[in-house]
């Protein structure tokens, strides 16, 4: 058997994603193309993605609960989240560089530009980040982050949820995104996940509670799993150099 | 809705990235000291071949403001065309000392960003062709649904361009400009400015890649 040799990434489902222009989130009024964006076929500027190696990461990395605890712990709700990077073909996505960030358990942001009245936590700093396994995995813990108001109409909440980036095997898979928690009544009023147009792909953005991977008198567990492009394989002409 | 029987599933949907996306992609700029190694926007290291370059500009909205929270990232080839990617095919071994890709964000006050980095080679494209030089740039900010991919181009390298297949695929040759740097020498350095203009005249050309 010959060595599997790999096409391009298919194309994006543009209707899975937000459009740019999004009347109901107002910032997106003035920062969206008025153009239509120009389809490219791919080259090796896009197939490729850079390599990150442990040596990149500390051992709190991906532990939030501690990696910035100066004279105890912060507080809130403990919890671990965890799940599955897998490409659109169902294939595991190993060594993914995963990134998180996220407000405390009042909703406030690490941040000089954040001056909602929620409390600072002075022991939670709120950004991790991990490489996915062999297997695609990734586990982080933290604390579960609060709901907080912001200005788009005047009495907007932001659903609790946690900021995501994802650096993979191709610069077209580059994804960032949020997730939240199953439950939250916030999450139908939002209008940042109204800009995404169908209910399962909102859908697709909550992560559910694991209730078998609580731990006992200690933490309790989201499991979530992400889906990025997929390559497809060549099997006739080899058109991408 | 029918489904067939194999199951293929859909991209997780984009979201902005907020404007707090220091706080997880740059901590340092948002005052958090939580990483030994952080991620940043130098790609030259001491041992890094190539002509060494400044990359700068800013990010402008449909009024012509400036975007003073705007994350900024790029990935590019080392000065033989080659990416230290293990998806690259091309046979020939990557500059050892040279990672391709950094992230920045404009300054808060400014909203000036820029990279300390090398001027890449020419890159194969696709059925045999040859791309122009060039570096792969993507935008992430509030307001921004899901981030903004183009490429920047070197005003220098105007022969190269003219024959580039992105470029040319651009079917308002006007447009094309809007991707290509300018050189100027700063202080014995070589800058080259790249703004974007997100909405409305002089429209920065945004791919879907």
């Amino acid at each position: 058997m010959s060595k599997l040799i790999l096409g391009a990434y298919a194309q994006r489902n543009t209707d899975d994603h937000p459009p740019a222009y999004a009347p109901g989130y107002k910032t997106s009024v003035l920062r969206s193309p008025k153009n239509a964006l120009i389809s490219i076929a791919q080259t090796l500027t896009e197939v490729t993605s850079p390599r990150f190696s442990d040596e990149h990461f500390g051992s709190k990395d991906n532990d939030l609960i501690l990696n910035y605890a100066k004279d105890g712990l912060p507080i809130g709700e403990r919890i671990v989240v965890h799940g599955y990077v897998r490409d659109q073909f169902g294939r595991p996505v190993k060594n993914a560089l995963l990134e998180v960030w996220q407000a405390n358990a009042s909703g406030r942001y690490r941040h000089p530009n954040d001056q909602f009245i929620g409390a600072m936590d002075p022991n939670f700093g709120g950004c991790g980040r991990m490489m996915t396994d062999a297997n695609g995995y990734f586990v982080f813990r933290t604390i579960k982050p609060g709901p907080y108001p912001w200005r788009n109409r005047i009495n907007e909440w932001r659903p609790a949820h946690i900021h995501f980036s994802l650096l993979a095997d191709g610069w077209a898979q580059r994804l960032i995104s949020q997730f939240y928690f199953e439950g939250d009544p916030l999450i139908d009023s939002c209008p940042i996940i109204k800009t995404i147009p169908t209910e399962d792909q909102r859908r697709a953005l909550i992560a559910k509670e694991d209730k078998s991977n609580f731990l006992e008198a200690d933490s309790r567990c989201y499991r979530f799993d992400i889906t990025l492009r997929g390559r497809r394989a060549t099997y006739f002409e080899n058109e991408l150099t | 809705m029918t489904h067939w029987n194999f199951q293929e599933l859909s991209e997780t949907p984009s979201q902005t990235g907020g404007p707090y996306v220091h706080i997880g992609l740059l901590p340092k700029q948002a005052n958090i000291e939580v990483f030994e190694q952080n991620f940043d926007n130098q790609l030259v290291q001491e041992n890094t071949a190539g002509e060494r370059i400044r990359l700068e500009g800013r990010v402008f909205d449909g009024l012509d403001l400036p975007l003073r929270d705007v994350l900024v990232e790029i990935w590019q080839a080392d000065a033989n065309g080659v990416y230290p990617s293990d998806a690259d095919v091309q046979d020939k071994p990557a500059d050892a000392n040279f990672l391709g890709w950094g992230r920045t964000g404009a300054d808060f006050e400014t909203g000036f960003w820029s990279f300390n980095t090398i001027k890449p080679g020419a890159v194969p494209g696709r059925k045999g062709s040859t791309q122009a030089p060039h570096i792969a740039l993507v935008i992430f900010a509030r307001g921004i649904n899901m981030g903004l991919h183009t490429r920047v181009y070197f005003d220098d390298e105007a022969e190269a361009n003219a024959k580039d297949p992105v470029l040319n695929s651009i079917e308002w040759a006007k447009r094309r400009q809007t991707m290509i740097a300018k050189r100027i020498e700063r202080d014995g350095e070589t800058v080259y400015q790249f703004d974007i203009r997100i909405q409305g005249d002089d429209e920065t050309v945004f791919l879907d890649i």
